[in-house]
């Protein structure tokens, strides 16, 4: 095994671990909304917010990084470039996750100056870590950036999957330099915010998943270079094709000139289409396979992923998108119920599917499956489209009672809240939150013992 | 060239984020101009001087900020420079107490606690005008941001965030500032309920 792939099962375990404090943070914050007196002066809904959608950011990002560590040395044949630095980064890095954690729980907030951004809180939304946080985030950044375009110049080779891998890395880095200034101007602010915010997930991370699912596709199903190299390009041309204008459909109420309600809506409308393509590609290259594969769990995470990514980012936000719905949508929970399955099935999906064909290499199983993977995928899948659709339940009654008939006021938002519906919405999304979490718990259990469960039945037969 | 060579997309892949990114930059440096402090929609910072108010513009078919006659904040006229150290001030109360993860600005953040687009217009105030005993709008708003546990109105407490009164000040000059920002009609249907008897 390379020593990158070490550090990939590391930095699996640390995204695992983060995925569970994302989870548990996430039941809390939707508690809230059930019991709002729910540890009143001691952690207020805006903290278990912060934990949960900052992991969600850094375990998606840590996941990533393993699949990419993992899967890249079989690329260029050899260990990255730059490897021990990027060893001793990972300790930091969790260090760094771990104290921030510590200092939105016990310190919270600090006063209104430039010393509280650097060390207690930005106050941005998925760029809430402080500056010093912030920081280290771009030299981890900059080394995985040097890992991959270091290994390419030393081994001077290069396939179309790592060329596109090295050119993503050039904007996922640059854009996340706009989490650290201050802007005063809201209209600003937030103009820049969705650059970082938008660009990241709807085409960098689209992206660097596409260059990730290419390379595990040819592992899972031993599908030809030519044509998963070809589709990622198509990928690629689509995503960014729609999804650079895309941004256009945040734009429509910051203040922001209104030829953006036309640009906006047009392109994000087509966003979906690559996702499409997506799914078309996944039961294409299925069927071809007759569903028959080596690594059964691998290969239906990777299902869940292309559909998970076309319904939660593609329909999901389709349904949102055109201003014409989005000025009554946009601020409602119908925007959260967008929001977490479009995550699910664009970004974490792909990421236990990576899981799980490194576990087959590691655990040197020559086929993969079970009864616990299913369970945890089907607790979790139906975990999230429940959330999904009480989250739905409850945007409806606020875009309906509090923009359409209350004209958004403070009054209306609090008849909004109060709303039979809405309420309902939210009990059924916590128990739909235990329902994942249970799955979560099962997910864990199966990776921790997958392959030495059947080793150890198997030994106990020998031996009897 | 063939649609079976991945060096065809290849190419169209190439083409289209540079087309794309081009008009993305063109765009970025037009709105920037628009959304820049005195732009054609957002507000000079000394706004905060005059009486703000939202109203139905039927050319246009939604509600725009209305700029009205000098309404000094806090008793006082702002210069342009006291005026823009309010305002960085209040964004930085903003900042510093994340008040994003339970509010919404301009439609975004989190979506436990109001959205505060046009919070300064909110006809609500004038319940907290008169359970906080206060004399104006502006006085009401300082009370509550100070104290917000004392004057709670519903089953959700906004937290005592350690907010200072200089800090509350500064906060509620940029929420009217922030009032007085074109955001194309949103929140819909505010305006209406604004006016009602």
């Amino acid at each position: 095994m390379y020593r990158s792939q070490q550090l990939a099962l590391k930095y699996f375990a640390a995204a695992i671990a983060l995925f569970g404090v994302m989870t548990l943070s996430g039941l809390l914050s939707a508690y809230y909304y059930i019991n709002p007196d729910f540890l009143f002066g001691f952690l207020h809904f805006n903290i278990a917010k912060i934990l949960h959608i900052d992991t969600m950011i850094i375990w998606l990002l840590m996941g990533f990084m393993g699949a990419i560590y993992w899967l890249l040395p079989d690329e260029f044949g050899r260990d990255l470039a730059g490897i021990r630095a990027a060893e001793i980064l990972f300790y930091v890095f969790c260090a760094a996750v771990a104290v921030v954690a510590i200092v939105f729980i016990f310190v919270q907030y600090g006063s209104s100056n430039e010393t509280a951004l650097w060390l207690i809180n930005q106050g941005r939304k998925y760029v809430e870590a402080p500056r010093w946080a912030a920081i280290g985030v771009v030299v981890v950044m900059l080394v995985f950036a040097y890992n991959v375009i270091g290994t390419a110049y030393v081994s001077r080779k290069i396939t179309g999957i790592a060329a596109v891998l090295m050119i993503d890395l050039v904007p996922l880095v640059l854009l996340y330099l706009i989490a650290f200034p201050a802007i005063s101007n809201m209209s600003a602010d937030l103009f820049w915010w969705w650059w970082l915010v938008h660009l990241w997930v709807e085409a960098t991370w689209e992206v660097l998943i596409g260059c990730i699912m290419a390379m595990a596709l040819m592992q899972l199903l031993g599908t030809s270079r030519r044509i998963v190299e070809g589709w990622l390009y198509i990928e690629v041309a689509l995503v960014l094709g729609t999804g650079i204008l895309g941004l256009g459909h945040h734009y429509f109420w910051i203040g922001t000139p209104n030829y953006w309600l036309t640009i906006g809506g047009f392109f994000s409308a087509l966003e979906p289409l690559p996702l499409l393509g997506m799914v078309i590609h996944a039961v294409y290259d299925a069927g071809t396979h007759n569903m028959k594969t080596t690594n059964q769990p691998a290969f239906y995470w990777m299902m869940a992923e292309a559909f998970g990514n076309f319904l939660g980012a593609g329909v999901w936000g389709f349904m949102i998108t055109l201003p014409q719905i989005n000025l009554y949508a946009h601020g409602t929970q119908w925007t959260v119920s967008h929001g977490h399955f479009a995550f699910w099935g664009a970004y974490a999906c792909g990421i236990l599917s990576v899981l799980y064909l490194v576990l087959q290499k590691t655990r040197g199983l020559a086929y993969v499956n079970g009864a616990l993977w299913k369970w945890s995928f089907a607790a979790l899948n139906l975990g999230l489209i429940g959330m999904t659709g009480a989250l739905l339940v409850s945007g409806f009654a606020q875009a309906f009672v509090e923009r359409a008939i209350g004209g958004s006021t403070h009054a209306a938002f609090v008849a909004a809240q109060e709303n039979k519906w809405f309420v309902e919405g939210m009990v059924g999304r916590l128990i739909f939150g235990l329902v994942f979490a249970v799955g979560y718990v099962v997910l864990v259990y199966d990776l921790l013992t997958l392959g030495r469960r059947a080793r150890l039945v198997a030994a106990a037969a020998a031996a009897e | 060239m063939h649609v079976d060579d991945p060096g065809f997309w290849r190419a169209g892949a190439i083409s289209t984020i540079a087309i794309m990114s081009v008009i993305l930059i063109m765009l970025t440096i037009d709105s920037l101009a628009v959304i820049s402090p005195g732009g054609a929609n957002v507000p000079p910072y000394t706004v905060i001087n005059q009486h703000i108010d939202y109203k139905f513009d039927a050319k246009r078919g939604n509600d725009v900020p209305a700029l009205g006659a000098p309404e000094p904040l806090f008793g006082k006229t702002w210069d342009a420079t006291a005026a823009a150290a309010l305002i960085d001030k209040g964004k930085m109360v903003i900042q510093s107490r994340a008040c994003i993860n339970c509010h919404t600005f301009f439609g975004n953040g989190a979506y436990y606690a109001p959205d505060l687009t046009k919070a300064w217009l909110d006809p609500a105030w004038e319940t907290w005008q008169a359970m906080t005993g206060a004399a104006t709008r502006e006085e009401a708003m300082v009370k509550f941001l100070m104290d917000p546990e004392k004057y709670r109105t519903w089953t959700r407490t906004m937290p005592n965030l350690g907010i200072t009164q200089e800090e509350a000040e500064a906060t509620v000059a940029y929420l009217k500032w922030m009032a007085a920002v074109d955001t194309n009609g949103f929140p819909p249907g505010f305006g209406r309920m604004r006016s009602k008897p």
